[in-house]
């Protein structure tokens, strides 16, 4: 199976075809990757299906992404960030 | 113009799509998702899973060889490959126009059609389908908007590593990829156990269920109550893996602190008294790095409080749409099916599915209506669904929301994490300004205002409303702090852009709902504007 290769702020992240972006970084050991505005406190996947919005994450430069149901995309460059500004 | 417009395709909208392109009605398909399935029958990306290699991507209308096998952890797969099988052959016989990675964020019911405006499920490129036209009309509307795992804030949830319990489940059926290493699931009802079970198959080692209330009360309800024999064939094949992977299952038993400083670490899990409350000196820790909570289901009620269908309080205290024998919600021409109507599971779901589809067919005049065998098969149906309703009620009376919850909490716990609202600042709303409903605790602290828009913490803020204001959390009064902390203007997040043309629009002739005022443009996409109560069409 052809493995796609993504970066997160730069460094490289591998991810199988038809995981998401967040079964990617949750596969890699990775837990968190923003930061709460108030308290700046550490944020993943929460209710992995979309609804609650902690897993958001810049990808290929459009930010507030649900990372639990991006797609993974060869190339696809991530960022971790602060909260969203609401 | 379609004769009937479905939203979602889980259990419920995939069995009303197709009975109702069976019935001769032409139908438009909305789903957020890829690939039809719902949460229930989520699964990997079929292309990857169906295809051989170097095929094409999913594409409608593919029968799929690989249907016969079930992916691991699914129930009544077959019920689904043959669903999915008849969507595609309607999709390629233009019976079925199927909007998938589609989204509906405002729904406009009027005299005799109701506009659905869309938007795709993604703002990435490619995040939805190309020429997707901006809406769609329909002379009836079947919403299938499912539900979510309901949840109860805790010391510590907020931890990295503390998931949804269907958010846990989710990563493991459409990824394949395992939350972590050592699990403790916790909440209440029959869902922990697949949830668990699937873990452990995916060889993450769970340390615990924590079962708040006890399976003596769950088989007492069953007893008489009904017969569900493929419902207890599900129990005695979970308790075979519970043994087999040696997963203990805690009964009156509650996660009810969280361990950890920038990921969990532990949980203390404690038993509770009957009442719910939390037994003193009962605390024992457990190491693990994935903690997997629900406490029941919410249902998605956005497009049902959009249209301005008439909700209630279920036995499981979930806020649901009001319908009838016929699935019709208060408003003419929105019907309503699957968890939203009552939180009962897929059967039931795919039942009301295709009882719906077969109530508007009889109604629409569509060339099987007023047969004899189509009036036969919805009785047929009513009857299904009545048996199942049975069910799911002594279920929900078998495992409610501990009465007394409210005990773990303590004052740094968050209750909204989008909002970082804390339970001090609810109790100070309250004590200091007098806030004695959810809804003046929401203006007051927040709750709810933040990205999922309450859709989180709304049950959690109601009840504890009522109990910081000495209520009883039921009845009418538990509906309205329910539903204000559901009521969202957009159904889901759009770009300022599609707000914008919305506003230049000319006013629509059918008395319009509530509309979007929105906040000043700040980014893109936008966030979903704070919903106001005076939000009027411009």
């Amino acid at each position: 199976m052809p493995e796609l290769h993504l970066t997160l702020d730069g460094a490289p992240l591998s991810a199988r075809p038809g995981q998401t972006v967040g079964a990617a970084l949750t596969e890699a050991g990775i837990t968190a990757w923003r930061t709460t505005r108030k308290e700046g406190r550490p944020r993943g996947l929460f209710c992995g299906i979309g609804v609650c919005f902690d897993c958001l994450i810049t990808a290929d430069g459009v930010p507030n992404q649900r990372a639990c149901l991006t797609p993974a995309r060869d190339g696809m460059a991530l960022e971790t960030g602060a909260g969203p500004d609401v | 113009m379609f004769d009937v417009a479905i939203v979602g395709a889980g259990p419920a909208g995939l069995a009303a799509a197709v009975h109702a392109a069976d019935a001769g009605l032409s139908v438009v398909l909305v789903d957020a998702g890829a690939q039809p399935g719902g949460q229930f029958w989520r699964h990997a990306v079929e292309a990857r899973v169906d295809a051989e290699p170097g095929a094409a991507p999913p594409g409608p209308s593919k029968p799929d060889a690989a249907d016969a096998r079930t992916p691991a952890g699914h129930h009544d797969w077959k019920r689904f490959a043959d669903l999915r099988a008849r969507l595609y052959a309607h999709e390629a016989a233009g019976t079925v126009e199927y909007w998938r990675t589609t989204q509906v964020w405002l729904l406009e019911p009027g005299e005799g059609s109701t506009l659905l405006r869309l938007a795709p499920a993604l703002d990435i490129p490619g995040g939805g389908p190309e020429q997707l036209p901006a809406d769609v009309r329909a002379r009836q509307a079947i919403l299938c908007p499912g539900g979510y795992d309901r949840q109860l804030p805790v010391p510590g949830w907020d931890l990295p590593g503390v998931m949804a319990a269907g958010g846990a489940q989710a990563l493991l059926k459409a990824s394949g990829t395992a939350p972590g290493r050592v699990a403790v699931v916790g909440g209440t009802g029959p869902f922990l156990l697949p949830v668990a079970t699937g873990l452990a198959a995916a060889g993450v080692k769970v340390a615990a269920i924590c079962e708040a209330n006890s399976p003596a009360g769950w088989l007492r309800n069953l007893r008489g109550a009904v017969r569900a024999p493929e419902k207890a064939m599900e129990g005695a094949e979970y308790a075979a893996v519970l043994a087999r992977h040696r997963i203990p299952y805690k009964i009156r038993t509650a996660v009810t602190e969280i361990h950890g400083t920038d990921r969990v670490e532990a949980v203390t899990v404690s038993k509770l008294a009957a009442d719910g409350s939390v037994l003193p000196g009962t605390g024992r820790r457990i190491a693990c790095d994935v903690v997997a909570l629900g406490w029941g289901f919410t249902a998605q009620l956005e497009l049902v409080l959009a249209a301005g269908a008439e909700t209630a309080v279920d036995v499981d205290d979930s806020l649901t749409a009001v319908v009838d024998a016929r699935l019709r919600s208060s408003v003419p021409g929105i019907y309503v099916a699957g968890e939203a109507t009552g939180v009962g599971g897929a059967a039931m779901a795919v039942a009301e599915g295709e009882l719906a589809a077969l109530c508007v067919a009889a109604e629409s005049g569509s060339a099987t209506a007023g047969s004899t065998a189509l009036g036969r098969r919805i009785g047929a149906l009513q009857r299904d669904r009545a048996r199942l309703r049975a069910f799911a009620e002594a279920m929900h009376r078998a495992n409610p929301v501990p009465l007394r919850w409210h005990g773990w909490l303590t004052p740094e716990t968050v209750v909204c994490r989008c909002e970082e609202v804390t339970y001090r600042a609810l109790c100070t709303a309250h004590a200091d300004l007098g806030a004695e409903d959810a809804r003046s605790l929401k203006s007051f602290a927040r709750p709810g205002m933040g990205w999922c828009q309450g859709r989180v913490c709304g049950y959690a803020t109601a009840s504890i409303a009522a109990d910081l204001a000495g209520r009883a959390f039921d009845g009418p009064t538990a509906a309205a702090d329910l539903r204000s902390m559901s009521k969202r203007t957009l159904a889901a997040p759009v770009r300022l852009g599609q707000l914008a043309a919305l506003a230049a629009e000319p006013p629509a002739e059918s008395p319009a709902p509530e509309s979007p005022a929105p906040e000043p443009p700040a980014e893109s996409p936008a966030p979903e504007p704070t919903p106001t109560d005076e939000g009027r069409r411009p």
